[in-house]
C-alpha cells in the first residue's frame, strides 16, 4: 500500500490535485467541475479499478483501488468514485460486465433487504444510497425466497429514486425497487452475502475518513501557522500544540485502522472472524477518529472554519457523513461484542493477535 | 502531505505464530506449575527471579542482540510477540522487563566491550534486573533540570544526589542514569548531563521504598553519597546524554505494554457477560475491543518501523499518548457496563477485585516513561509548530 510505489494511486492524486482543487470547488456554485474530473477519471480506468479487463474494467488490484480510495479522502471528492468501484467490485463477484458512466451500490444500509421475486424482478427499498440520483445503473445485492443471494445490474431508470442529502451535502438517496426488472442477474458466489458487501463499503468508507483526516490535519497545522493571537502565531500556544498533537494521534489512529483492513481485505483468502474483526474495528475507530479529530480541527479553525467560504467543511462534514454508510460505529460495535462473546473471553486475545 | 504518520499494516511473518504457539505453551506450564496467576496482576510478589532464568534459557531474552553477547539476532517482530504474550497473560516480568528492553540497547551502543561481555550476556539469562535513573525531586518531565552530580576524581567520578520514582530499585542490580558532569551552557540547557552506568547495592547508594496508592512499593528513592563510579562507566559522550536519549524513546514508547497495562479487565468482563450479551454490553464490548485492535496494529507497525532500522520517535510519542489515554479509560468503561452484569456470573468477585486494582493504577499510566503532555510536545514538534 505504499503510495509511492503504486501507480495508480500516483495517478489519481495528479487526477485530483488538477481538478479537484479544494479552493476552485468551493467556489463553484454550479458543480461546473464535476464533469471534466468525471471525464478523467474514466479515461484513466479509475471508476473500475477492481473490475478485471475481461469484464470491462481496467483489473486493478484491491491494494491499488483501496490506496485510491485514501487519495480520494484526501481530496474529499464528492463525485460517486467509490461507489462505482464498489459497484464494479460487486458485479464483478458474479461475473457481471460492467457498463460505463457512475454506479452506485444497494442496499447501503445492513438494515435493508431487496428481494428476488418469483419472477425474476426486484423489490424493496434502500435508504441512504450514496449517489443514486446520479448513478446510471445501480449493483444490487438481493436475497430470493429460499435466502439465496444474487447480485444484479438495475438501470437506475427502473428504481424510483427520492433525492437525500448527507451532511456533506452529497446525495444520500432513498432507492424504492418495485418489481424492477434487473439488466442482468446472477447468483453469488456461495457465501458471499450482504455482511461481505458492508464490510467492504466500511473499509472503503474508513479509508476515505482516514484521508480526510489527513487533510484537516494539514490544512489545521498550516491554518495554526499563519493566524495572529495575542500577538503571537496561535501554533505556539501549548494549548493548540496539545490539540493538534490529538489530532495527529485520531488522523493516525483512523489511517492505522483503515489500512490494517484494506490490507487485510486484499490478502483474505477466506470471509473469517479475522477479516471480521479488522472491517468492523476501522469503521468503528475512523468514525470515532471523524467526531473527536473534524472537532478539533474546528476549534484550531475558530469562526472561520464554520464559513461556508472556507474549505474546512468539505473535509470535516463528510467524515462525519461517511459515518453513517454501510453500517454505523454503533451497529458495528454491536456486531462485533456479538461475535467477541460468542467465542468466549479466552478467544478475545488470539483474535487480536491473530496477525 | 504531512509526511510523518505513516503506520503501514505490517503482517508479522510465519515464524512468529511458531513462536507464539512456545510462549504460550511455556507460559501454560508456568501457571499450572502455580508460578503465577494470570487473573492477578497485583501479585504482592513482583520479582520472580526462577521465572526470569527460565525464560532466559527460552532464548527470548536479548532476542535482538548479537550471538556474542549471548542475544539471539532475531527480530523486533519475534522479540514484540513474546512481550505481548507475556503482558496479556499477567507474567512476572519485572525482574527482567526494563533490562531487555532498554537498558541492554544502551550498553550495546555505548559502553566499552569489557563491559558488554560481561553484563549482555548475563540480562539474556535472566540474571540481572536493571532500573532507570532520570527523574530527581525536582526534575521530572524537565530531565535536562536534573541535578545529582558526577564530580570528576582520579580513575572517575563521585556521585551525589538523589533519583526518585525509579522503579524496582529496591531489586535491581543496576541503573543506567544521567548525572550532571557540566553545568548547562547558555546556548543549550540540555548540555552537561552525562550518561552512567551504575552497579547497585554498592557503599554510597541508599535505596529507601515509596509506597504507592495500589498499596505497591514498586518505586524507590535513590540517594547517592559520594559513590565512586570507574571512568569505564560512562556510557557515551561526557556532557552529551541529551544526543543520546531520543532512539531510546522509540523503544520505550511503542510496545505492547503502552496499551495492554489493564487489559485483563476487558477479558474479564467479556467472561462475565457470556455467550449471549444484551445490546447495551455488545456494543460497550465492541467499541473497546476495536479500540484495542487499533492500538495493537499501530504498535506492530512502530515494531516494523525499529526493525527497518528507522528511528520512528513520532509515532511512538503516538503510540504512547493514545495507548496510554485509552488503557487509563478502559477500566472506567469497563465498569459502566459492568453495572449490569447478572449477579450470577461466576467471576464478579474476580471481575471485581480486578476493576479496584486497575482503576488505582490508571493514573499513573499517563505519567511513567513520559507524560501525556511531554508526548504531545514531541507530536507537536513533528508536525513543525515548534
Amino acid at each position: 500500500m505504499a503510495e509511492s510505489d503504486n501507480i495508480v494511486a500516483e495517478t489519481a492524486e495528479k487526477i485530483f490535485a488538477d481538478l479537484a482543487d479544494a479552493q476552485t470547488i468551493n467556489r463553484d456554485g454550479k458543480g461546473a467541475w464535476k464533469a471534466p474530473l468525471w471525464q478523467a477519471l474514466t479515461e484513466a480506468g479509475l471508476p473500475l479499478s477492481w473490475v478485471g479487463e475481461e469484464c470491462g474494467g481496467s483489473g486493478a488490484s484491491l491494494a491499488e483501488g483501496f490506496s485510491v480510495l485514501s487519495v480520494a479522502g484526501r481530496f474529499a471528492v464528492a463525485v460517486p468514485l467509490a461507489e462505482t468501484m464498489l459497484a464494479g467490485w460487486l458485479l464483478a463477484q458474479a461475473k457481471i460486465s460492467s457498463p460505463d458512466g457512475e454506479m452506485t451500490v444497494a442496499p447501503a444500509s445492513p438494515r435493508d433487504r431487496i428481494s428476488v421475486n418469483a419472477d425474476g424482478t426486484l423489490s424493496g427499498k434502500a435508504r441512504g444510497v450514496p449517489f443514486a440520483k446520479s448513478a446510471r445503473h445501480i449493483a444490487v445485492l438481493a436475497s430470493d425466497a429460499k435466502g439465496s443471494q444474487h447480485i444484479a445490474l438495475v438501470e437506475a431508470g427502473k428504481c424510483r429514486i427520492e433525492t437525500g442529502l448527507n451532511l456533506g451535502g452529497d446525495q444520500s438517496d432513498t432507492v424504492t425497487l418495485d418489481k424492477a426488472q434487473p439488466a442482468t442477474i446472477k447468483p453469488a458466489p456461495f457465501g458471499f452475502g450482504q455482511t461481505q458487501l458492508m464490510l467492504m463499503g466500511g473499509v472503503a468508507r474508513s479509508l476515505q475518513i482516514a484521508g480526510a483526516l489527513e487533510s484537516m490535519l494539514e490544512i489545521s497545522v498550516r491554518y495554526s501557522n499563519e493566524r495572529v493571537a495575542f500577538e503571537k502565531k496561535i501554533s505556539k500556544f501549548q494549548a493548540v500544540q496539545h490539540n493538534l498533537a490529538r489530532l495527529a494521534g485520531e488522523s493516525a489512529a483512523a489511517l492505522a485502522a483503515a489500512t490494517s483492513a484494506a490490507d487485510a481485505f486484499a490478502n483474505a483468502t477466506a470471509f473469517n472472524d479475522e477479516l471480521f474483526l479488522e472491517a468492523a474495528a476501522a469503521k468503528i475507530r475512523c468514525a470515532e477518529a471523524a467526531e473527536k479529530g473534524s472537532g478539533i480541527a474546528h476549534q484550531v479553525h475558530g469562526a472561520i472554519g464554520f464559513t461556508i467560504e472556507h474549505i474546512l467543511h468539505r473535509y470535516s462534514l463528510r467524515a462525519l457523513a461517511w459515518r453513517d454508510d454501510f453500517g454505523s460505529e454503533s451497529h458495528w460495535a454491536v456486531e462485533l461484542g456479538r461475535l467477541v462473546a460468542a467465542r468466549g473471553a479466552d478467544e478475545l486475545w488470539p483474535l487480536v493477535a491473530s496477525r | 502531505m504531512t509526511a510523518a504518520l505513516r503506520f503501514d499494516p505490517i503482517r508479522l511473518p510465519a515464524e512468529c505464530e511458531q513462536l507464539r504457539k512456545e510462549v504460550r505453551a511455556f507460559l501454560a506450564e508456568e501457571i499450572a506449575a502455580g508460578t503465577f496467576d494470570p487473573h492477578q496482576p497485583n501479585r504482592e510478589d513482583t520479582d520472580a527471579p526462577e521465572f526470569s532464568r527460565k525464560v532466559g534459557a527460552r532464548g527470548w531474552l536479548g532476542m535482538t542482540w548479537p550471538k556474542k553477547y549471548g542475544g539471539h539476532e532475531r527480530s523486533f517482530l519475534e522479540r514484540y510477540v513474546v512481550t505481548e504474550e507475556m503482558r496479556v497473560a499477567n507474567a512476572p516480568t519485572r525482574r527482567f522487563f526494563v533490562a531487555d528492553r532498554q537498558s541492554g540497547p544502551v550498553l550495546l551502543k555505548y559502553a566499552p566491550e569489557n563491559i558488554k561481555m560481561d553484563i549482555l550476556p548475563r540480562i539474556c539469562r535472566g540474571e540481572v534486573c536493571f532500573a532507570i535513573g532520570m527523574s530527581e525531586p525536582n526534575s521530572g518531565s524537565d530531565l535536562f533540570a536534573a541535578k545529582t552530580r558526577a564530580t570528576k576524581t582520579d580513575g572517575g567520578y563521585l556521585i551525589n544526589g538523589t533519583k526518585i520514582w525509579t522503579s524496582s530499585a529496591h531489586i535491581a542490580d543496576y541503573m543506567i542514569a544521567i548525572f550532571r558532569t557540566s553545568p548547562p551552557t547558555k546556548e543549550n540547557r540540555r548540555h552537561g548531563l552525562t550518561q552512567f552506568l551504575v552497579k547497585m547495592k554498592q557503599p554510597g547508594i541508599q535505596v529507601n521504598p515509596i509506597g504507592q496508592i495500589t498499596g505497591q512499593f514498586e518505586f524507590n528513592e535513590v540517594v547517592f553519597t559520594d559513590h565512586f563510579l570507574p571512568d569505564d562507566h560512562v556510557l557515551g559522550e561526557v556532557d552529551g546524554a541529551w544526543k543520546q536519549a531520543t532512539s531510546e524513546l522509540a523503544y520505550e514508547r511503542s510496545g505492547p505494554e503502552r496499551f495492554l497495562e489493564t487489559y485483563y479487565v476487558l477479558t474479564e468482563l467479556v467472561r462475565a457477560v457470556g455467550k449471549n450479551p444484551d445490546t447495551r454490553s455488545a456494543e460497550g464490548i465492541g467499541r473497546l475491543v476495536a479500540q484495542v485492535h487499533t492500538m495493537r496494529r499501530m504498535s506492530v507497525s512502530v515494531a516494523g518501523m525499529l526493525q527497518a532500522g528507522k528511528e520512528p520517535v513520532v509515532e511512538a510519542s503516538i503510540v504512547k499518548d493514545i495507548g496510554t489515554v485509552w488503557e487509563q479509560q478502559l477500566p472506567h468503561r469497563v465498569r459502566d457496563l459492568a453495572a449490569f452484569v447478572e449477579e450470577t456470573a461466576t467471576n464478579r468477585e474476580t471481575l471485581e477485585h480486578q476493576l479496584s486494582f486497575a482503576i488505582k493504577t490508571a493514573p499513573k499510566l499517563t505519567i511513567q516513561g513520559g507524560t501525556t503532555e511531554v508526548l504531545r510536545g514531541i507530536i507537536a514538534r513533528g508536525l513543525g509548530l515548534r
